[in-house]
């Protein structure tokens, strides 16, 4: 099976008023088509740059970014991101903040009945046709996120990147918008790349989880390659001995080979 | 809907019990509902309530206000009275629109002069004012360049700026014009420029993502964005324009309500300035307010 993205010996460094910083070095990883990846690591490992490099919001230093063996050279619509904290318009509705992106991406090529339609079609997708007339400011924090992640999936993306996109929700919402996530990614065989933290939710969700050593000047550590069969259930992973050695090898990983530096609390 | 029947309920079922309590209960099935646990009684009673809450205060600072001004009004002095005052306002607007010449007009044209300029130079200032801060804050060249200018102009005294006025416009009434519009053309800029520099990142990047147009990001996310700050910095100014206009038309005459205040200090009628004090304040408070209800329109927090 051919690479669907490449990454090659990426590696990203920051000028800041103290001198150089390196983020990133030598991140070696290839994603293929319809994969899900989960970017694990402790906070400050780099892993939101990692995300944003694929994305195109940053420019890799040293390296090189190839999505479906073309170079990535800045954002674009065909690298759908899903951000932290949803990044709504608050003046647009839901339907609206949708149908921005539907509008960019289809707008050359199709009618505004089609683009309406697909609009319709993504908030339905997550379960959101009944407040596609709300303004954020008027839904629950996890309702804008499946906003955010309707608004990216609507784009028809290569790939679907998302920082975090849990992160900021309660433990009841984040199980419920995982379980939601799973069936969409499922139906629409999309290729994943997500950041966390939560190691549950790697295990859940992805095929392979990229664990991060600590920054500065982090790469991956380890890849681990997650064998449970689709489509899976929470409670009945609850009882998987396999998902608990996973889960185990994740934590070993995270707390006792990269035990987070004392100072960096 | 619920939540207020109920809380009606425990709050009317408060007030009836020591009466429930005292009398001797009559038969239960044929005691009649009293007022207050109808519908209308319970609406009465809340209604009293807010009534209480919201009108009280202020009419007892008023009042405060008018026994103050009473008492420093007998104590000797030539301070006209609440009543005396009252008199003369109740005179003066019930012919607010006459015209007697250049130097006697009612006090309607007054005020509708003074808002006049203050409309004309505000605009000035708006149609300037704002799409530098939107440069100013777009481009931090552009930033660097203009504000050591702006830092040294604005804190000026806005009457300083009248002899230049007079000077380059040879007339007295573009003058005023021209000082209400350097004096309220800095809140715009500022707030504008400031309002731009703090859009949230986060947009930005949506934008990038999504490849949107310059046109697109500037009417869906920049002017948006903006907005509540360009709001407030149009409130500051019109507040600025406001104070200014009385100071500025005692200085350059005509017809206004500041020229207006200096004639009657010229005549001695002390009560007509009062009146000018609370017109001069009203009208500030009503202009404010109507921004105020612009702003929250476009408000989104």
């Amino acid at each position: 099976m051919q690479s669907y993205v490449q990454i090659e010996n990426a590696s990203m460094v920051f000028s800041t008023r103290k001198g150089k910083f390196t983020a990133l070095t030598g991140i070696d990883l290839h994603v293929d088509q319809g994969e899900f990846i989960a970017l694990i690591g402790h906070s400050g490992c780099g892993k939101s740059t990692l995300l944003n490099l694929v994305a195109g919001l940053l420019d890799a230093t040293d390296g090189v970014l190839l999505l479906a063996n073309k170079e990535i050279k800045g954002p674009g619509p065909e690298r759908g991101v899903v951000f932290q904290n949803h990044s709504l318009l608050p003046w647009l509705s839901a339907f609206e903040n949708v149908y921005l992106a539907v509008e960019k991406v289809f707008g050359r090529t199709e009618s505004g009945k089609q683009l309406k339609a697909r609009t319709s079609a993504a908030l339905e997708l997550v379960g959101l046709t009944h407040a596609a007339a709300k303004l954020p400011g008027e839904i629950s924090g996890g309702m804008k996120q499946r906003v955010g992640i309707a608004r990216a999936l609507a784009m028809e993306p290569k790939v679907l990147l998302m920082d975090e996109p849990f992160g900021a929700l309660d433990a009841l919402t984040r199980a419920h918008l995982q379980d939601e996530l799973l069936k969409i990614v499922a139906a629409t065989q999309s290729t994943v790349i997500m950041v966390t933290h939560d190691v549950d939710e790697a295990v859940l969700l992805s095929d392979r989880i990229v664990m991060m050593t600590n920054g500065p000047a982090a790469t991956i550590g380890e890849i681990l390659t997650v064998g449970l069969p689709r489509p899976r259930d929470r409670l009945q992973l609850a009882h998987d001995p396999h998902y608990h050695g996973l889960r185990s090898q994740v934590l070993e990983f995270l707390y006792s080979r990269q035990m987070r530096p004392k100072e960096a609390a | 809907m619920n939540a207020i029947t109920l809380n009606d309920r425990s709050l009317s079922g408060v007030l009836e019990a020591p009466e429930t309590q005292a009398l001797p209960a009559p038969a239960a099935p044929s005691r009649r509902t009293p007022y207050f646990e109808t519908d209308s009684g319970k609406r009465f009673v809340e209604g009293t309530r807010t009534l209480f809450r919201n009108a009280i205060p202020p009419l007892l600072g008023m009042l405060l206000f008018v026994a103050l001004w009473a008492l420093v009004a007998n104590s000797g002095g030539q301070i006209p009275g609440p009543g005396e005052t009252w008199d003369a306002a109740v005179e003066l607007f019930s012919d607010p629109f006459y015209d007697n010449g250049p130097n006697d007009q009612g006090i309607g044209w007054n005020i509708l002069n003074s808002l006049y300029r203050v409309g004309i130079g505000f605009g000035f200032a708006a149609a300037v004012g704002i799409p530098l801060g939107f440069m100013i804050g777009r481009f931090d060249f552009l930033n660097r360049m203009l504000s050591p200018i702006i830092s040294i102009l604005r804190p000026v005294s806005p009457l300083a700026w009248l002899p230049i006025g007079l000077l380059v416009l040879q007339r007295a009434e573009p003058a005023s014009i021209w000082v209400i519009f350097i004096s309220s053309i800095w809140p715009m800029v500022l707030n504008t420029a400031a309002g731009v520099q703090r859009i949230p990142q986060d947009y930005m990047n949506v934008a990038r993502v999504l490849n949107l147009s310059e046109f697109k990001v500037f009417t869906k996310i920049l002017f948006p964005a903006v907005l509540p700050y360009v709001l407030t910095g149009v409130r500051l100014a019109i507040g600025v324009a406001w104070l200014v206009i009385v100071a500025a038309e005692m200085l350059t005459g005509g017809v206004g309500i500041g020229f207006w205040v200096w004639d009657e200090w010229n005549n001695l009628n002390v009560a007509h300035i009062i009146i000018a004090i609370f017109v001069v304040g009203i009208v500030g408070l009503l202009l404010e307010q109507m921004l105020m209800l612009i702003a929250k329109r476009f408000s989104y927090d």
